[in-house]
């Protein structure tokens, strides 16, 4: 069986076709496997009993056009799933149970896949290494002890782990790209209005987006093409052709332009960092296409900025639990005194602190000088990656400024864990489609990324150019199932 | 700018989450090195700078206002924690 899940998700969807392997095969190998690997801690949920019946429903009768037919998928634990418990990684919706099923997991539903269930994840996606959530901390599959990112760390543990053959994720700040960075896989964020956030825990709205996260670019562009549709049931999906991402697929890169900014070269930042971006440009010039220096003026100021909008917006989303109508209720003396402490006790130290920055900054007397203040400062964020377009199809950076770190190391200093968006951040702010694929190791043999943004709803671009660079830097995860005795 | 216990007090009410006094010492703390970050805004001059309230700058769309999910207040209901006939129940609010 073990060998099954060395599958990528396109080889499985191969074999399922030719009939070589059944739908009850697979769902069964990645359950096992899942079942072995409970120490890392990347299911909140299972769903394995229903899996297998679906898995054996779909063998009797298999639809083969589907894009992902017969294959089991575990997805983030933000994603509403019908009559399956979804709890946001939160105290506070521990026995919700939702009536409707996200557009997404719908979609993925409708293509063949099979869900076996929900990943762990930072509370409300609030965090960068799953030490927020309430069902516990998650290990990273490459090493003992070490953060598997976040907020989607559940996501990045299982798919590193091959508990699942690719899943998807959440991206609010960084949280499918740094994840992917921190477990040597690839994760895409698409152009917010791509891919519908109906059903979607919310966080931060202007800000969240779903996206793949797969063992290369190619089970990514099919995943995309699975995940995105336009959808009337989320006022900003934005109708615009979906491309045939996995068809159009090319490591042809030639003539295509792709920007360096100065501004992503921080103080501290580790050499093999440095060295990687370097290795990635040099790919990209022998495959024909231009280096062009540009520059993001304005990029010091987003993580300050995100600071603000997304805790605003989450401070207002946040306000719905209320312990009335569903989620976890503390005793009150009152109807107020009931509110306060279900909050209290409902929501962890993280979110309770981003609900009060937010809260703080749309207060009465303040909302000018943070939150609107923020807004314009947005507008000067996009306006660089405007600007920057005018020169460039796509841009390419390191997807974080560290790789992994151990757990527990930067849990009690916000700003310094906030850092570890620095790069990730901005594309969020700007609405703008990003891919993180693993290109090398740091001193540790710890997995670092390379990010490829792109313009607005071009994710053909970034995803041939990672294909192109994927193809050529020659990466592999060192992963030796420690945590399988 | 800090951020004093005594506004700590406040936003904790205003976000309706009550804070024990320990954890408002701390969480001051926090606030105030979040905020010192923050505050690297105001070297930008944005005077001539129009808002970006979201990155979809369209028209919403409308959708006709229809029914689609039926027979589901069972199914609503189940996830309350206090629930009395088809009623969500609070402490009481009216003397």
């Amino acid at each position: 069986m073990s060998e099954i899940t060395n599958f990528k998700l396109c080889d499985l969807v191969d074999k399922i076709k030719k009939k070589e392997l059944s739908s009850k095969e697979i769902t069964e190998a990645f359950i096992n496997r899942s079942q072995k690997s409970t120490i890392l801690n990347s299911y909140i949920s299972d769903n394995f009993d229903d899996a297998i019946n679906r898995a054996k429903e779909f063998d009797s009768k298999p639809n083969l056009n589907k894009k992902i037919p017969g294959i089991p998928m575990a997805v983030k634990d933000l994603f509403c799933t019908k009559n399956l418990r979804t709890t946001a990684g939160s105290k506070i919706l521990e026995n919700f149970i939702p009536t409707y099923e996200s557009t997404v997991t719908q979609n993925i539903l409708d293509q063949g896949g099979i869900i076996i269930g929900k990943l762990n994840c930072d509370e409300f996606a609030m965090g960068s290494s799953n030490e927020t959530s309430y069902y516990g901390i998650v290990q990273n599959p490459i090493s003992e002890n070490l953060v598997p990112g976040g907020s989607s760390g559940g996501s990045s543990s299982a798919l590193a782990a091959k508990l699942t053959p690719a899943t998807i994720g959440t991206d609010t700040g960084g949280s499918i790209r740094q994840p992917a960075s921190f477990t040597g896989t690839v994760g895409l964020k698409p152009t917010y209005g791509s891919c519908s956030r109906y059903g979607i825990v919310a966080f931060a709205s202007s800000l969240d987006q779903a996206g793949p996260m797969t063992h290369d670019v190619k089970d990514c562009a099919l995943l995309l093409e699975v995940m995105s549709s336009y959808d009337a049931k989320d006022s900003t999906s934005v109708d615009f052709v979906r491309g045939n991402y996995l068809n159009d697929l090319s490591d042809n890169i030639k003539g295509k332009k792709i920007g360096i900014p100065k501004e992503y070269r921080v103080d501290g930042m580790p050499k093999e960092i440095e060295r990687l971006w370097e290795k990635g440009i040099k790919i990209i010039k022998d495959n024909g296409g231009d280096i062009i220096d540009i520059s993001l003026p304005n990029t010091n100021y987003a993580l300050p900025t995100y600071y603000i909008v997304a805790p605003a917006e989450a401070s207002s989303n946040l306000a719905r639990y209320d312990g009335v109508k569903y989620g976890f209720r503390s005793k009150g003396e009152n109807l107020i005194d009931m509110y306060e402490k279900t909050r209290s006790e409902g929501f962890g130290d993280e979110v309770k602190r981003r609900i009060m920055i937010g809260t703080y900054v749309l207060s009465s007397g303040y909302y000018d000088a943070y939150y609107l203040k923020a807004q314009k400062v947005r507008r000067l964020i996009k306006n660089d990656f405007d600007e920057a377009y005018k020169k460039v199809d796509a841009i390419l950076t390191p997807s974080t400024p560290s790789s992994a770190f151990k757990i527990g190391e930067k849990l009690n200093d916000p700003v310094s864990m906030y850092l570890n968006d620095i790069f990730t951040v901005p594309i969020n702010l700007a609405g703008l489609p990003a891919i993180s694929l693993p290109g090398g190791h740091d001193i540790n043999g710890f997995p670092l990324g390379l990010q490829v943004i792109g313009k607005a709803f071009d994710e053909q671009t970034i995803l041939n150019i990672a294909y192109s660079i994927e193809k050529n830097i020659g990466y592999k995860n060192n992963i030796n199932d420690w945590w399988i005795k | 700018m800090t951020i004093d216990l005594k506004t700590v007090k406040h936003i904790s009410k205003l976000s309706r989450i009550s804070i024990e006094e320990e954890k408002a010492k701390k969480l001051s703390n926090d606030l105030n090195s979040i905020f010192k970050f923050i505050e690297k805004l105001n070297e930008l001059d944005t005077s001539n700078t129009e808002a970006l309230t979201s990155i979809a700058e369209t028209t919403l769309k409308l959708r006709k206002d229809k029914i689609d999910s039926i027979n589901i207040r069972e199914d609503i209901l189940k996830n309350s924690p206090d629930k009395n006939k088809d009623f969500f129940v609070v402490p009481k609010v009216v003397e």
